[in-house]
C-alpha cells in the first residue's frame, strides 16, 4: 500500500478542490456514491493526488462505520488535508444541494405528480444505475491485480445477491481476507 | 424500495426506480391538499422540539450500518409516529427528485416542516455529526497504522469487499428498471452506455447529465404524453 501522506497543495488547488466539490454537489442526482467516479477521475487520474488504493480504503473506512455514506467525502478531504480538506469536501459537497433542498422543496412537493417531474425522474434513473455500477467497478480497481481480492469482490456480489447477510459482515470478512492472505 | 440489506441505500440510492413510481402513485393518492394531514391523524405524534430532532435523528443514524434508509424509515414511522407510511414515501420522492444524497434531503425536509430551518439544520446535524466523528476517529487510526501490512491488507481487503457491495447494489437497481417508463430495454441500454462513459471512456459527469440525461427525461417526457 501506498503511504498515506498527504500531497502539497497549493490555495489555488484548495479553490479548485472546493469549486468541484459545489459542481458535484449539483451533480448527485440519486445520492453520494454516484458522484464517487467523477470524484475519482478528479483526484487520482486527473490530478494524481491520491492513488487507486487509498481512494478505495476512503470508500471502505466509510462503509464500515454507522451512518449516511456520504462520509466517504469526509474521509476524502482528510487524505488531501486532515481536517482542513475534510471541512472543504464536506461544505462543498453539502452546501449547494442543502440551500437548493431547503429552498426548493416545498415547490418540488408540490409537483411531484406532474408529468415534467416524472419524466425527470423516470429519465435520469437509468443514469444513476449506471453510476452506481461504475462506482463499483472503479473501487474495485486495486483489486483486479490480486486473484485473492477479486475473489473477494466476487463473492460479496453474489452473497449480496443470494443472501439477507448484513454488509459489515461481507465488510468484516473482506478486512479478514485482505489481513491475512491477499 | 432499496432492500434493507443494500450497502448503499442511503446515498447511492436508487433513485427514481420503481421505488419512486410507487412512492409518486402512493402519493398522489393521497389528499393533494393537505400536505400536514399529521395533525388530522391522532395516531400521529408531532416531534416536541428540535432538540428531539436532533436526538431522534443520531439514534437513527447510528443505526444506520450500509445504509440509513430503512432504519429512518422504521424509526421515524414505526418507532416516533411521526409520519405515516405514506408520508414518509412523499418525502423520499421528493429527495429523490433534488441533488444531494436522499437521506440528508429527507432530514432537512422532515425537520423544516416541523421547525423551520432549525429544524432542517437538527435533523441534519443528527444525521451526520456523531457519524462524521466516528469515521474521523476510524481515519485517523487508520493514518497511524496504515503502514502496518495487516492493517493495509485488511483495509484493501474491505475496499474489495465495498466494491462488490456497491457493484451488487447496481445489479439489483438494474433489474427494477424493468417497471421504467422509458420501457425496460430503453432505460438498460441508458444505464450500460453510462457505464460504459463514466467507468472506462471517463468521460466528465456534467456532460452526461447534461447531454444523456437530457435526451432521457426528453424521452419520458413524450412517453409519458396523457
Amino acid at each position: 500500500m501506498t503511504p498515506v501522506t498527504a500531497p502539497v497543495l497549493s490555495s489555488g488547488d484548495w479553490g479548485v478542490i472546493f469549486a468541484q466539490y459545489l459542481l458535484l454537489s449539483l451533480l448527485s442526482i440519486g445520492g453520494a456514491i454516484g458522484t464517487a467516479p467523477e470524484m475519482h477521475r478528479f483526484l487520482v487520474e486527473q490530478h494524481h493526488w491520491m492513488t487507486n488504493e487509498q481512494f478505495s480504503a476512503s470508500v471502505a473506512i466509510a462503509q464500515a462505520a454507522p451512518g449516511p455514506n456520504l462520509l466517504f467525502v469526509a474521509v476524502l478531504g482528510w487524505g488531501l488535508g486532515g481536517f482542513f480538506g475534510m471541512c472543504v469536501t464536506m461544505t462543498g459537497i453539502l452546501l449547494p444541494s442543502t440551500t437548493l433542498t431547503l429552498a426548493a422543496a416545498r415547490w418540488g412537493e408540490a409537483r411531484r405528480g406532474t408529468r415534467g417531474v416524472q419524466a425527470f425522474v423516470a429519465g435520469m434513473a437509468p443514469l444513476t444505475v449506471g453510476l452506481v455500477l461504475s462506482s463499483g467497478f472503479i473501487l474495485g480497481k486495486p483489486a483486479y491485480g490480486s486473484p485473492w481480492l477479486f475473489a473477494t469482490m466476487a463473492a460479496t456480489v453474489a452473497a449480496c445477491l443470494a443472501t439477507k447477510v448484513s454488509p459489515l459482515w461481507l465488510i468484516a470478512a473482506g478486512g479478514l481476507v485482505g489481513a491475512f492472505l491477499a | 424500495m432499496t432492500p434493507p440489506d443494500t450497502p448503499i441505500a442511503s446515498a447511492a440510492a436508487p433513485s427514481p426506480l420503481p421505488a419512486a413510481g410507487e412512492s409518486l402513485s402512493g402519493a398522489a393518492a393521497a389528499p393533494a391538499d393537505s400536505p400536514h394531514s399529521v395533525l388530522a391523524d391522532d395516531a400521529l405524534r408531532v416531534p416536541g422540539s428540535p432538540g428531539e430532532i436532533f436526538r431522534v435523528f443520531t439514534r437513527l443514524a447510528l443505526q444506520g450500518f450500509g445504509g440509513v434508509l430503512p432504519i429512518a424509515q422504521r424509526e421515524l414511522v414505526e418507532r416516533e409516529r411521526w409520519l405515516t407510511r405514506e408520508q414518509f414515501l412523499e418525502l423520499l420522492a421528493v429527495s429523490q427528485v433534488l441533488p444531494g444524497p436522499n437521506v440528508v434531503n429527507l432530514s432537512l425536509m422532515f425537520g423544516d416542516r416541523a421547525f423551520g430551518w432549525r429544524g432542517g439544520l437538527a435533523a441534519l446535524g443528527g444525521m451526520i455529526l456523531a457519524p462524521w466523528c466516528i469515521v474521523l476517529a476510524l481515519t485517523v487510526v487508520y493514518a497511524h497504522y496504515a503502514q502496518h501490512p495487516v492493517v493495509a491488507g485488511a483495509l484493501r481487503g474491505m475496499g474489495a469487499a465495498a466494491a462488490g457491495l456497491i457493484l451488487a447494489t447496481g445489479i439489483k437497481l438494474l433489474t427494477a428498471l424493468r417497471r421504467s417508463a422509458l420501457g425496460a430495454s430503453t432505460a438498460v441500454a441508458l444505464a450500460a452506455l453510462m457505464f460504459v462513459c463514466i467507468a472506462l471512456l471517463r468521460v466528465p459527469l456534467a456532460w452526461m447529465l447534461a447531454g444523456l440525461g437530457g435526451l432521457a427525461c426528453l424521452a419520458a417526457w413524450r412517453r409519458l404524453a396523457p
